[in-house]
């Protein structure tokens, strides 16, 4: 089939052919073609098999809505046929289809229909075993009645988020869009015109005189530079406070607009009559859209059902286009087409006033029925009403009404900063819809404070002729779609109705109704009237179901943007590096996981365990949080918080803290040096500081003491230097800090200068050996690091990672707040009587430790080990339960082989009863084997403690 | 996205905040039965109509109260805590 002469197709460019491939064989079209369009000039009209039924699909609306137009590209499934264009070499399927489009095997799925009603899954397939829907019918019937197939090889794609503001966001670029942004921006408002379409103009692009009016609109809107025009942009929800995201391409603009105009127009609602889902049977829209922008005639000999004047437009639009017209059908009793009318008249048009009940053909329309005749004719062209396009208003909270005069939905918005214009609005005369436009800009302006003119209304003489009800000719046999993506038709709504079903909201859901692509754009209206008459209540008391965004499908690359995780590094970072270490995720940070290749892994931790206890090892703790308490009530304000006191302490001294929250539960741990009356500097683990720090600001908004917080968990940088010989390294420091052992005794807090740092020193350590740890500015860390590894040398002081910390650690039995506690462990269950004060009035928990005390423990923290060598399988992992009489009482929280002690050591829960020393309890190992165990004491290593006072 | 007015910082996106619950009285720990303690813990009143909520600007750690609508989420006001001693 050829292409029609120009000026139709003003979207193809005819000097540039381009070559695509449907379903294997080769085709060609135009830049500037869509898929469907392309596919329509060399007369494929079928496009898809539909969901349920197999039956022979094509295009309907060439709007983007329907499932019906969705085909497979290689690594895209669900590509809107209708929307997306072709390019040279694109290779386009049908989807749903088993064998090919046009000999698809499930195709008897029709002839089945009628032992498949609506409600047939849920009853059929839910035997024979409990587990049938899961392991069988769900996978053969996903085979049967699906969509595209997911590429999981498909490339990699760039995806990008963006913010954007404008003073109004117009969202829809026909003719009342176009007219509203170019008021708004004339006034002088900074505005923003988005629309799907790759050109502006809507419906001026495609409908019958539109073009020049577009035209003349597109000329003064480029000449506002004040107007941002977004094509191909989908508008795809409306939030709170006016703020939308747009989505074109791979890019998210995520958008706050001061005041939003939607002009999304309305959709053209199919008729409903047995076969309406035939190839070849399409919206007038659809028509004028293959004509106008691409073309491509849309038959050769039509029938046309019009109930408003649009239909005659597009009647005379086809008999332009040479397309014979066998007659046009108006359902309305002495309906006109006015002035056109006479014009169609003129043309020895035959016009009967009737239904179009029926329609027949196999893959393609060959004729409908009208009364008792069959009219032949290979296309059919619908043109009986519109529906607004709710979705984004109703997002807003507008509510959507039925009036049965009109037969037409309407918009009542809420109290916001949104306005709706043109079709949206329930407008259609070209200039009236200026008017209104105008006058929503006006509006719009005035909430800006830019309002410039009044504008004088126009009346609209074509709005209480745009929709005429009574199109819904059900039939006996069925095959008379309401939505055509989940081949739903009248009578499975009325069996839905008569399985008692009467809300729409459980009909949608017992049906699936509108759950399709197109989302009730096409099915809504026809569902209402259908539901209202089986339940004998009006539309607008049925109405649509609620729309929610999004409003049409996005990509979850879309929704993720550029995928660049924060990575947070210490100021030593690349020393690290450059001895060799292991860089592991701590959360956001980066950490020395041990140092050396990584093949030599195992053995490298040992190393280093053995250097901190046998001589001295150095470990970058600046990861963890600092936080600087100063003000008067400092003292008073710790002591608020943590469960130790703290207003007694002495200046220059360390202090333990622990962290309850209200519950009496454990949240974090620290230390916190007291460096003069009015200031302490506190520790928080690495990944507690950011929630301490809030909650120690939440309490003090209550509490109102005289003391400011500030987290200078960045600003600090600071390294642990650990082991027998750690004496040896910091007093060879230059600087005036008297680290000798009765200069600086355990738990003390001096600050001063270090190899010209200022550095705050604390004797306190994880490991259990003598300790120093040594905090200064970020901005000084390597030049104290440097340093100290001078120094270190001669010793052999050897930096160690995390992996070395946390088998020390545990070795002294320390706990790890989150990986031996969890959200209900008590001070008690850990054996941290001695960490709560008995002397303060208050602290945050204090009041349900002691209530979780007078209850009893029913749990609590002790030691194991297990003396299979390492790598037995024969000893429990993380998580193993512990058991008493076969139920599990606990669970195995830390354990590790110690090469201090060649033993595997555990912290675990066990039944309160069972927690003394010595007693037995039962470890179930992943291998299932079970192991009876004597509990010990957590500290398994140095049980006095004497070597970090040395 | 809804803009929340924050007292020192203005009005901000919503995902700049942290919501920390409905302001409720702080008993007396001391003079407060075991039962009653537990329903201040876990309870909530859960209303309708106006409530005032404790909020959070997360990157100033600023705490502040909002007092909202819970049926239409509309916010009426927003104020620092040093207003409670006055109330």
């Amino acid at each position: 089939m050829s292409r029609l002469p120009a000026p139709w197709g003003n979207r193809i460019n005819r000097d540039v052919p381009v070559t695509f491939s449907f379903e294997g064989r080769t085709n060609q079209g135009f830049a500037g073609d869509v898929i469907a369009s392309a596919l329509a000039a060399k007369g494929q009209w079928m496009l898809s098999r539909s969901f349920k039924y197999h039956r022979p699909r094509g295009l309907m609306s060439m709007a983007g809505a329907e499932a019906d137009t969705l085909v497979q590209l290689p690594s895209d499934p669900n590509v809107q046929a209708d929307r997306h264009p072709i390019s040279q070499g694109l290779r386009v399927s049908a989807q749903n289809v088993n064998g090919s489009l046009a000999r698809d095997r499930d195709a008897y799925m029709d002839k089945l229909g009628r032992f498949l009603p609506v409600g047939f899954y849920y009853r059929s397939f839910m035997g024979p075993t409990r587990n049938s829907w899961l392991k069988m019918w769900e996978p053969l019937i996903r085979k049967k009645a699906g969509l595209g197939v997911v590429d999981l090889k498909a490339p990699h794609a760039d995806y990008e988020k963006a913010n954007l503001f404008c003073d109004l966001l117009v969202v829809g670029g026909g003719l009342a869009g176009l007219t509203a942004a170019i008021e708004a921006a004339e006034a002088g408002a900074d505005v923003i015109l988005a629309d799907m379409e790759p050109v502006l103009g809507g419906a001026l692009t495609y409908g019958r005189d539109g073009v020049d009016r577009l035209d003349a609109l597109l000329k003064q809107a480029a000449a506002l530079p004040n107007l941002r025009v977004m094509t191909e942009t989908v508008v795809n929800g409306w939030f709170e406070d006016n703020w939308l995201p747009l989505i074109r391409g791979n890019k998210l603009y995520k958008t706050r607009a001061r005041e939003v105009l939607l002009a999304t127009g309305s959709v053209e609602q199919p008729a409903v009559f047995r076969n309406n889902d035939l190839p070849g049977i399409m919206l007038g829209g659809a028509a004028q859209r293959l004509m106008r922008h691409y073309a491509v005639k849309p038959g050769h000999r039509t029938v046309v059902m019009a109930a408003n004047i649009d239909g005659y437009r597009v009647a005379l639009d086809l008999l332009e286009a040479g397309v014979e017209l066998a007659a046009l059908v108006d359902p309305r009793p002495g309906g006109s087409g006015g002035a056109l009318a006479s014009e169609l008249a003129a043309t020895g048009t035959k016009v009967i006033q009737g239904v179009v009940e029926e329609a027949r053909g196999k893959t393609h329309v060959t004729a409908v029925k009208v009364g008792d005749d069959w009219l032949d004719c290979d296309l059919a062209v619908i043109s009986v009403g519109y529906a607004p396009m709710w979705q984004l208003p109703c997002h807003a909270g507008a509510k959507l009404g039925y009036d049965e005069d009109s037969a037409r939905f309407s918009l009542t918005l809420p109290d916001a900063a949104l306005g709706i214009a043109g079709g949206l609005a329930g407008v259609f005369a070209a200039d009236a819809v200026v008017a209104d436009a105008q006058q929503a800009a006006q509006v719009a302006l005035q909430r800006l404070n830019l309002s410039t003119r009044e504008i004088t209304p126009v009346a609209d003489d074509e709005a209480s002729l745009t929709n005429f009800e009574p199109v819904i000719a059900s039939h006996p046999m069925g095959k008379d779609f309401v939505d055509r993506d989940e081949d739903i038709q009248v009578k499975d709504l009325q069996n839905a109705v008569k399985e008692g079903y009467r809300e729409l909201e459980l009909i949608k859901r017992f049906t699936t109704v509108g759950m399709g692509p197109s989302q009730g754009r096409h099915s809504a209206l026809a569902t209402a009237r259908v539901v209202a008459k089986a339940t004998d209540r009006s539309v607008d008391q049925i109405g649509v179901t609620t729309a929610r965004p999004p409003f049409g499908p996005e990509t979850l690359g879309v929704l993720s943007g550029h995928h660049h995780p924060a990575e947070r590094r210490t100021a030593l970072h690349r020393e690290h590096i450059r001895l060799g270490a292991d860089m592991r995720p701590v959360g956001a940070w980066r950490r020395p996981y041990f140092y050396g290749p990584k093949v030599d892994a195992k053995r490298l931790i040992e190393e280093e365990v053995h250097a901190v206890r046998n001589g001295v090892g150095i470990l970058d703790v600046s990861t963890l949080g600092g936080l600087e308490v100063r003000g008067p009530d400092a003292g008073e304000f710790l002591n608020r918080i943590y469960t130790l006191a703290y207003k007694k302490q002495p200046v220059g001294r360390c202090r333990y803290c622990l962290m309850t929250n209200e519950m009496g539960t454990v949240i974090d741990d620290g230390v916190a040096y007291r460096l003069a009356e009015d200031l302490y500097y506190v520790t928080a683990t690495t990944g507690a500081v950011a929630r301490v720090y809030a909650d120690m600001l939440f309490w003090n908004a209550q509490w109102r003491l005289d003391v400011d917080v500030l987290n200078v968990t960045s600003a600090f940088s600071g390294f642990n230097i650990t082991g027998p010989k750690a004496r040896d390294v910091v007093t060879a420091l230059d600087g005036d800090i008297d680290f000798s052992r009765e200069g600086f005794a355990y738990l003390d807090g001096h600050s001063g200068t270090v190899a010209g740092v200022p550095v705050r020193a604390m004797r306190i350590g994880f490991t259990g050996e003598l300790s120093y740890e040594l905090h200064c500015p970020s901005t000084y860390a390597k030049t104290l690091w440097d340093a100290v590894i001078k120094v270190g040398e001669p010793v052999g002081m050897r930096p160690y990672g995390l992996e070395a910390s946390r088998i020390l650690r545990l070795e002294k039995g320390h706990i790890l707040i989150g990986q031996d506690t969890d959200a209900l462990t008590s001070p008690d269950e850990l054996g941290f009587e001695w960490a709560i004060s008995k002397t303060k009035p208050f602290f945050v928990g204090k009041r349900s430790i002691e209530m979780r005390r007078n209850k009893g423990l029913s749990r609590k923290l002790v030691g194991l080990s297990f003396d299979a060598p390492q790598g037995d399988p024969n000893v429990p992992g993380e998580s193993c339960l512990v058991l008493k009489d076969d139920v599990p009482v606990g669970h195995i929280t830390s354990v590790l082989w110690s090469p201090t002690l060649s033993a595997h050591i555990a912290l675990a829960y066990v039944h309160g009863d069972d927690a003394d020393e010595g007693s037995v309890v039962t470890v179930k190992c992943r291998n299932g084997v079970r192991l009876n165990v004597p509990v010990r004491g957590h500290t398994f290593f140095d049980a006095e403690n004497k070597r970090q006072e040395l | 996205m809804k803009i929340l007015t924050c007292p020192m910082n203005g009005p901000r996106n919503i995902n700049e905040f942290q919501s920390f619950g409905p302001l409720k009285a702080n008993p007396d720990p001391d003079a407060t039965s075991d039962a009653d303690w537990a329903r201040h813990l876990f309870r909530a009143d859960n209303s309708r109509g106006t409530i005032v909520e404790w909020w959070r600007h997360v990157p100033s750690n600023y705490f502040f109260l909002a007092e909202r609508n819970a049926t239409t989420n509309e916010v009426i006001r927003t104020f620092d805590p040093s207003e409670l001693e006055q109330m």
